[in-house]
């Protein structure tokens, strides 16, 4: 079971205080943030990719690759790289240099995106963004598989001998994980490559995402990839904690009731019961954390979000730091009882690269 | 099997006239095919519809509503007259049900208001409203103006009996839903080999 952060990248400003982080003090904050992860012992770092104020990471591949450079175990990962505005060519290219460079620590995760006009600015038709999803990564799974390409599709200029540089490293593909808020196209996608299913699973309560991940599940074992338990799943979480339950609630709420996601909605509290998010004492979150589990199965990477909505770093990286103390060595020792041995661990590159070997030998 | 009728009702006043007018045409309706009823007034709703237009996802006791009126085999949307149309509330609630929610079912609109000087809003903002939405609006609307309740009694008696036949003639003659695979089962999912022949894409 891999545990991680997922960062959005925002510079909202902070509600406390007014005050807005530079573009440069976001950045390399979220650097930060990525070697925090290391240092308390997460095991992956994700960025998001926007192409809009007030978001920061335009260029994900380049950041990880900073971060890479400065960190020895971690995995970078996106959250998500647009599969439908980006050129699937670019995105081959792009990420099989960082897992060069990173030695193999990279996996990503395509999505569709959340904001429309990005579309027309990379010159796309919104109402494409399923066909698109599916072209694309047909043709950059293609391009991490085979040397030599031939395309010809609806979307992107035709391809003649094609080879995209550098082939992967050991000449295993990043693993790929598909990202869906509400498309069952795109759970049927990920099982049908027998790649992994991220449900971001905040901002929502929880049932939707249990029927997109059964769904999953489901036609990942129709597909011949493994039994419907062993499906690669990755959930999303927010969480605020403090030693005591009340000071979290009390320094969150102006967080959540000024947030671009969350304000002017429900209470705190009531957006708590009806959601994952988490806001409280170390316990509260192991308990709440721990029931995904008896929602979704056994899973393999729980991602969390902590720097949004205009937190100040120095708190975020409080946050990791209690996180890391109080909470990460509970969650990794009761994720692991009682997990069936033919569950998969979260997918890394050794393991693949040995799986890659075995199969060759046979 | 007893039908199912979702009585939704945008009135704000206690007692409201909007309710009153809802409850005669559930009346009406029910008195030509039995059913059971369920009333909701909106109003009770209102800062769960609000915060749903903000989060993107129901509180529970709206899902409860939105779920029941899903199931309905009929319903009557009745709404008073602000600002020259529906009530922002009334509004709101058919935003954030879901847009196939009412594909087909039939609907009979009404409206109150404080004079008959509105009463094209039936025409020009519910009708259209529900007809975006794929609903089988009724043939006859009614709108019920505060003279309505007085001396104009005997035309608003008459149009709310028909009106409730229109209803429960479109519910006896629909019919009976059957269920079809909710929308995550595997069973409703398109095949990927599927999608990527619709793209003219090899799967091999």
């Amino acid at each position: 079971m891999q545990f991680g952060i997922f960062s959005i990248g925002d510079v909202f400003p902070d509600p406390t205080t007014g005050r807005r982080q530079t573009e440069h003090e976001r950045i390399k904050g979220m650097v930060a943030l990525a070697q925090k992860a290391e240092e308390i012992g997460l095991d992956v770092f994700a960025t998001g990719e926007h192409h809009n104020p007030p978001y920061v990471p335009s260029s994900p591949t380049t950041l990880l690759a900073n971060i890479a450079a400065r960190t020895e175990r971690l995995i970078l990962s996106t959250s998500t790289t647009l599969i439908t505005t980006n050129d699937p060519v670019k995105i081959a290219e792009d990420f099989a240099m960082l897992q060069h460079l990173a030695d193999g620590r990279v996996d990503l995760m395509l999505g569709r995106g959340n904001t429309g006009p990005v579309y027309p600015w990379f010159g796309q038709d919104i109402r494409q963004g399923i066909p698109l999803a599916i072209e694309n990564y047909a043709l950059l799974h293609q391009l991490w598989r085979q040397d030599v390409v031939d395309w010809k599709g609806r979307f992107r200029t035709p391809l003649q001998g094609f080879t995209s540089t550098p082939r992967p490293l050991d000449g295993v593909a990043p693993f790929v994980w598909h990202g869906s808020v509400r498309s069952p196209e795109i759970a049927e996608q990920a099982a049908f490559y027998g790649d992994g299913f991220f449900a971001n699973h905040i901002f929502f309560p929880k049932e939707h995402f249990v029927r997109l991940v059964e769904l999953y599940r489901a036609r990942y074992a129709h597909y011949g990839h493994g039994t419907a338990e062993q499906a690669y799943v990755g959930l999303g979480g927010q969480f605020f904690i403090r030693r005591r339950s009340q000071d979290a609630i009390r320094e969150f709420r102006p967080y959540f009731d000024n947030s671009p996601v969350y304000g002017g909605g429900p209470s705190l509290e009531d957006y708590q019961a009806q959601t994952p998010l988490t806001v409280g004492s170390p316990e509260e979150m192991i308990e709440k954390t721990l029931a995904f589990r008896e929602h979704f199965g056994h899973y393999q990477r729980q991602l969390f979000l902590v720097d949004n909505g205009g937190l100040p770093l120095k708190t975020a990286l409080e946050q990791l730091d209690l996180l890391g103390e109080h909470v990460l060595p509970v969650l990794r020792k009761e994720f692991a009882s009682g997990r069936p041995a033919e569950v998969p661990a979260g997918p890394t590159h050794a393991e693949r690269l040995a799986k890659r070997n075995a199969e060759e030998e046979k | 099997m007893t039908r199912k009728l979702v009585v939704v009702s945008a009135g704000l006043s206690q007692p409201s006239s909007t309710r009153l007018l809802a409850d005669r045409l559930a009346e009406a309706a029910t008195r030509e095919l039995p059913a059971e009823v369920l009333n909701v007034e909106l109003r009770e709703l209102a800062a769960d519809v609000a915060n749903n237009l903000v989060t993107g996802f129901p509180s529970p006791a709206l899902a409860k509503v939105l779920e029941a009126v899903v199931e309905a085999d009929g319903l009557i949307a009745v709404t008073p007259v602000f600002t020259a149309s529906y009530s922002g509330l009334f509004k709101s609630f058919f935003d954030v049900i879901d847009n196939t929610a009412l594909t087909g079912k039939p609907v009979l609109i009404a409206a109150t208001g404080g004079t008959a000087r509105h009463s094209m809003v039936l025409d020009h903002a519910l009708r259209p409203l529900f007809a975006y939405l794929r609903a089988t609006v009724l043939p006859t609307a009614v709108y019920a103006a505060s003279e309505d309740w007085g001396d104009g009694h005997e035309e608003l008696a008459p149009r709310i009996a028909r009106a409730g036949r229109e209803l429960a003639e479109a519910v006896r003659s629909r019919p009976q839903a059957t269920p079809t695979a909710p929308e995550f089962s595997p069973d409703a999912v398109v095949p990927f080999a599927q999608q990527l022949a619709n793209l003219g894409i090899d799967p091999s």
